[in-house]
């Protein structure tokens, strides 16, 4: 199974509103609010890391769930959000810019 | 506003949150408009580490909404790289600006930011009236040729057109431009008081015939007969409520580190030089007190037929000389639009005064904003 990879879409404003993600979308102005794996899944897009080493080390410990049943429900979920262009997905560690990374707070 | 929009907006007004802010970054313009409340000068602006300092402050704080405005921003020349480094804090930021310095490049830059919306004021379809307004000799057609611009890199742009009676019978024409371009346009007939005191340019307001003209323009409102209607008996709730978003979730910071709730409610309650934006906003006690105003706490207002659907300005009020007082300008709004008497007007006229007379000066008229179209959906 391939790896995937995840970066923030830098076209996108986000905040966190006492643990609350607000993403607004870069391509309509669209307003989003993430639930907590989404967040965790934000949090930790940063291009390098493998989602399948964020299931592991991030979702797992939070939900006490099966690695295999959480990493496809991760995957369908970061295919979501990248379909709202909140994410961006590869098969390949998705390099960034430096004046687009994004400081996500 | 949208449902979820709403729902992050009260979470940010119970914990206390400004969610959104505008940021002069300047006072200096380069246009000289006729009505404009700002004097031109460089008092000494935040530079370039103030205010990115700041807006690392502001993103702590939890502020999302980022205006940036003046003045006119390009003017600054560190202003991309101030955009760039609001981004990078993911920020939601929208401009405002003349966009006389905007050319294709600049327009490029903005898209490649990932700017929310750039609003831009346009005053007339017309050069001679425009321009007669900026005093800059084509200025509408540089703005003009930066909306394309814009639009050409799929940016969202909404025209502000200021209504005054230079430009009163313009709005439809505005309106029309708007359309042929593809983007948003508001009307706010709302002319402010300059900064220094001088009450002067309110005299450019438009007055109540054409307010009312604008009131039961279906274009604009679309049922008059609603628009208009006599709103009904306030309940519990409409007393209870706070009167704007200003010092609630949502503040003013000057290109002097200043802050104040509202750009049009200059109370000073402290400096971004002197102490932490969020030191500001929680602490300070003009920011405190007004937080603890509620609709039932004013004078005057409460016993008023318009109370529950008043667009009641408390930045306006308090330039009157009472930010619990009534506000004239939306007095004369409220009069306007149902042509029955505000209790202010009732107790101006009982005065011998002129009801329809601010405390300070003429009557200005009324505001029509529109409010960002947002969509709003969880995932």
């Amino acid at each position: 199974m391939s790896k995937l990879y995840m970066a923030r879409n830098p076209r996108v404003a986000a905040r966190s509103l006492d643990g609350e993600m607000m993403i607004m979308s870069g391509r309509d102005s669209t307003l989003f609010t993430l639930n907590k794996t989404a967040t965790i899944l934000w949090q930790a897009a940063d291009g390098a890391t493998p989602l399948d080493e964020i299931v592991e080390h991030r979702i797992c410990p939070e939900f006490e769930v099966e690695p295999a049943e959480a990493l496809h429900d991760a995957e369908t979920l970061a295919r979501e959000l990248a379909s709202h262009e909140i994410l961006q997905i590869s098969d390949e560690p998705i390099a960034l810019a430096n004046s687009s990374s994004g400081v996500s707070r | 506003m949208s449902g979820l929009m709403e729902q992050m907006s009260a979470k940010a007004l119970k914990l206390n949150i400004p969610l959104s802010v505008q940021l002069d970054l300047t006072y200096r313009c380069n246009e000289r408009c006729v009505h404009c409340y700002l004097d031109h000068d460089d008092h000494g602006e935040m530079t370039t580490a103030e205010i990115k300092h700041l807006l690392d402050e502001m993103a702590d704080a939890g502020v999302f909404i980022l205006t940036l405005s003046g003045g006119e921003i390009f003017l600054r020349k560190d202003f991309f790289e101030l955009l760039e480094h609001a981004r990078r804090l993911m920020f939601c930021v929208k401009l405002k600006t003349n966009a006389v310095l905007i050319r294709e490049r600049q327009a490029a830059r903005l898209r490649d930011l990932g700017v929310e919306s750039i609003q831009i004021s346009i005053y007339s379809h017309r050069p001679e009236v425009h321009d007669a307004i900026t005093l800059i000799p084509g200025s509408l057609k540089r703005s003009v040729d930066a909306i394309r611009f814009l639009k050409a890199q799929g940016l969202k742009v909404i025209i502000a057109n200021v209504l005054m009676t230079q430009n009163m019978h313009d709005y439809p024409g505005v309106r029309d431009l708007a359309a042929e371009l593809g983007v948003e346009c508001t009307l706010d007939p709302t002319i402010t008081p300059m900064m220094d005191g001088n009450r002067s340019v309110l005299d450019l307001g438009v007055d109540q015939t054409g307010l009312r003209q604008v009131f039961r323009d279906t274009a604009l409102v679309g049922d008059v007969e609603e628009f208009c209607a006599i709103p009904a008996q306030p309940g519990e709730d409409d007393l209870d409520a706070t009167p704007c978003s200003a010092g609630h979730t949502a503040c003013y910071v000057s290109p002097y580190g200043e802050v104040f709730p509202c750009v049009q409610f200059p109370l000073p309650t402290g400096n971004v030089r002197q102490q932490r934006f969020v030191d500001i906003w929680r602490h300070s006690d003009q920011m405190n007190d007004v937080r603890s105003i509620r609709v039932k706490d004013l004078t005057t207002c409460p016993s008023c037929t318009h109370i529950s659907n008043c667009t009641r300005c408390p930045g306006l009020a308090y330039l009157e000389g009472n930010m619990r007082g009534p506000s004239s300008q939306d007095c004369g709004k409220s009069f306007a639009r149902t042509g029955v008497p505000s209790a202010n007007m009732l107790a101006k006229q009982r005065a011998g005064l002129n009801p329809l007379q601010g405390n300070s000066g003429s009557l200005n008229l009324v505001q029509i904003r529109a409010l960002p179209s947002l969509s709003g959906a969880t995932v």
